[in-house]
């Protein structure tokens, strides 16, 4: 039952056993990793739709392997995906594998997005308007544009079942989907749990951005005094979580530790941070509470790092103000200056980067960074740089004003 | 564990902007009269059923952040205002509120404008527009409006999850991260919407609307009701069938007594509602189905039944009431409530 529950006496501890990515920068954790190690920027001319009249030309489009992995999927459910399926199930696929889990019949599965299955919503609207008497395939798209029928299809593909839930806090969905994951785990609800975020790239949202002047004209520049926007991507990350005992009575691999999560909502604006980075600050401060350490304990923080002015400078304000002292020696970047903002995919996304700088000790530089904004009072990572990792922090943000951070650990 | 409370209950329907706008229609029995829609491409038009206007503009519009918000941002307010009109009157303003919103369509109507204006021309897009597209809007406009909204989220699914929302609520009281949990389901109608329905089953009838529960530990707080039970989620999958799903969940809830309510979500398809009614054949006590009186509300029409069942036992009418939730392409989750004693300062 849902309800009601019991708590168990103690709090279990949460690792990540597996862990599934693609970005423009590839498919898979080890071209990811090579990417952001090296600070590789992955955008391009849009070729997916028509971005002739918007102000900004280049996302980060994905290069889809032209097979897909071979999974539970018929041939009908295969020839239905979608380009956002088609990136969940990927990372999904690559999270299963290195988990090493057997298929199950009560796995919890908490996906964030923010426009889910939107190429079908965008292909029903057009024919319902331009030839409004044709009825074909649009039954399909109806139900197809609704983000737990792609959730479904994981399950099915993993041949497993379990409650979905899917969260839709805007851009930082991906981290509040791993915050939730985590919290089922740790208030004894689940034992596991499959968790990320998945978006494509599509028209509609392109152009939402474009018409709020949010994308950059130029070059993607978090934190740099003359970053003049974000830049969009498309992508997906899906992590496989567990207790502490269940790995360890498995003999997995263990990847990281989830030591904290922390998530509020912001007031201010729709659209636009506190200045001062109020919510930031407080959801920061939740996460080391619940992660039992403080500032100077972090090695590294993977910041929201949109590329925005406003984004950019509330969070430094927060990550100054949190940090104090430490913020001088603290090393900050933003991994959208790679790959761009991937919305409801980012907090996932920038969740298993964590996880390579764990596993693999260096820091993704923004290599595109010159000047810092004043307000920047941390360094910003911006060359090739290994480093002594244990503990780091990755900050999401969201349209409507959802904070969240997430802590993780070293597991050595 | 704790004992969770139902503190309040609000609801916006095309009965009215109120619970007791709803409760008469329900009372009543028979389905709310439809409205033509007109469908771009069509003569004939589609037929809805809309929240009706209100005749005097009610106060809360005139907070700066909706101005420009869209319709389900209004449901969501006014019921979230209706739910919590008691814990406001008695509550220290200081005390923490946490919110979940459920969707399934969400933002149809800003989403449907900005898209015509994107493949129109998309340098000329409004940029107001966009960002009420997003499901998260209705939480964030809210959030603004009560101004003591420490913890939200808006989460989207088939109505089914509505009870899932409520599960998540009674987490965050059982952790002590709330003080009080507002759980609102929302949906607005527009062509696009009821086009889509017409798709999936010609016979349905789309309507809009919100309903809200709020949700406490301090029994001082109840109006009366107590959550019993939150079933298991019950998936569809390729081997778990939606009748298999909804048996499963009818076999959590047990069995029926003559004193208790069973409010279902049954509608005019004899179709999409057979593993419902077969999962319940053998219900004997009495029995409510507001979509059958309402129309097909996706997400506020499970908040509806919740809604409907709470009030039914707040009233006296009814000891306790389940309420089935068979959803269109997710799951299946049932839940029940019962009456309290209901605290005098309420």
């Amino acid at each position: 039952m849902l309800f009601p529950t019991t708590t168990p006496p103690q709090t279990p501890r949460v690792v990540i056993t597996g862990a599934g990515i693609i970005t423009a920068l590839g498919a898979g954790w080890k071209s990811n990793a090579e990417g952001f190690r090296t600070g590789r920027t992955a955008f391009r001319p849009v070729t997916l739709f028509d971005v002739s009249r918007q102000r900004a030309k280049q996302a980060a489009e994905v290069d889809l392997p032209a097979v897909l992995p071979q999974t539970g999927l018929g041939a009908r459910q295969i020839a239905r995906l979608d380009r956002a399926d088609s990136l969940l199930l990927l990372a999904a696929h690559e999270a299963w594998r290195q988990s090493g889990w057997e298929p199950a019949e009560n796995l919890p599965l908490v996906l964030g997005t923010t426009a889910g299955g939107m190429s079908f919503g965008e292909d029903y609207f057009r024919q319902a308007v331009q030839t409004p008497r044709n009825h074909r395939r649009q039954p399909t798209r109806a139900v197809n544009y609704q983000p737990q029928v792609q959730a479904r299809m994981i399950l099915d593909a993993l041949d497993c079942n379990g409650p979905i839930t899917i969260v839709s806090n805007a851009c930082a969905s991906g981290s509040n989907a791993i915050g939730h994951a985590w919290e089922l785990i740790c208030y004894g609800r689940a034992e596991r749990a499959l968790a990320g975020g998945y978006d494509a790239l599509c028209g509609m949202v392109f152009s939402g951005f474009d018409a709020l002047q949010a994308l950059s004209t130029t070059i993607c520049r978090p934190f740099d005094a003359r970053r003049d926007g974000l830049a969009l991507g498309e992508g997906a990350a899906v992590i496989a979580l567990e207790t502490l005992e269940s790995a360890r009575r498995r003999g997995a691999v263990i990847l990281g530790e989830l030591i904290g999560y922390g998530t509020a909502i912001d007031q201010h604006h729709l659209t636009q941070p506190h200045p001062q980075g109020n919510t930031t600050l407080t959801v920061m401060k939740q996460a080391c509470a619940t992660a039992g350490v403080t500032p100077d304990d972090i090695d590294y923080i993977n910041a929201h790092g949109t590329g925005t002015v406003l984004n950019d400078s509330s969070e430094a304000l927060a990550i100054s103000h949190w940090a104090g002292r430490r913020a001088a020696t603290l090393p900050v970047s933003s991994t959208k200056a790679n790959i761009g903002h991937l919305l409801g995919a980012a907090g996932a996304v920038e969740a298993v980067i964590c996880l390579m700088t764990l596993r693999e000790q260096w820091l993704p530089p923004e290599t595109m960074f010159e000047t810092p904004d004043p307000a920047c009072n941390f360094p910003v990572v911006h060359k090739l740089q290994d480093a002594r990792v244990n503990v780091v922090l990755s900050n999401s943000f969201g349209f409507g004003g959802v904070n969240a951070s997430l802590i993780f650990r070293r597991w050595a | 564990m704790s004992r969770i409370f139902v503190a309040g209950l609000g609801a916006v329907s095309p009965a009215g902007w109120n619970v007791a706008a709803l409760r008469e229609a329900l009372d009543k029995g028979e389905p709310l009269p439809t409205q033509p829609l007109e469908r771009p491409g069509w003569e004939k038009p589609l037929r809805a059923r809309l929240v009706p206007n209100l005749a005097v503009r009610p106060g809360f519009l005139a907070h700066p952040r909706l101005r420009r918000a869209s319709p389900i941002t209004h449901y969501v307010v006014a019921t979230a205002l209706e739910a919590t009109a008691g814990l406001r009157a008695n509550q220290n303003p200081k005390h923490r509120l946490g919110l979940v919103v459920c969707l399934q369509s969400g933002c149809v109507n800003y989403s449907c404008r900005f898209f015509e204006e994107t493949l129109q021309d998309p340098a000329t897009a409004s940029p107001l527009l966009f960002p009420e597209t997003v499901y998260a809007a209705p939480a964030s406009h809210l959030a603004a409006v009560l101004g003591n909204i420490s913890l939200a989220t808006s989460l989207v699914g088939d109505p089914a999850i509505f009870l899932q929302g409520v599960s998540l609520g009674a987490q965050w009281l059982e952790e002590n991260r709330v003080d009080a949990c507002l759980v609102v389901g929302a949906e607005e109608a527009n062509w696009i919407t009821s086009d889509a329905l017409w798709h999936l089953e010609h016979s349905a009838v789309i309507t809009a609307g919100a309903g809200a529960l709020c949700l406490c530990r301090n029994p001082e707080w109840s109006a009366g009701v107590e959550l019993v039970a939150i079933t298991d989620v019950h998936t569809y999958s390729t081997r778990n069938s939606r009748m298999q799903a909804a048996r499963a969940m009818r076999g959590q809830l047990g069995k029926s007594s003559p004193r208790e309510l069973l409010c279902d979500g049954i509608g005019s398809s004899s179709r999409v509602d057979a593993p419902e009614l077969a999962a319940w054949h053998d219900w004997t006590g009495p029995r409510l189905s507001p979509k059958q009186i309402l129309g097909e509300g996706l997400m506020a029409g499970a908040a509806w039944q919740c809604v409907a069942a709470c009030d039914a036992v707040a009233g006296g009418q009814f000891t306790a009431a389940s309420v089935s939730l068979v959803g269109s392409n997710q799951q299946a989750i049932g839940a029940r409530f019962k009456a309290v004693a209901q605290a005098s300062r309420l």
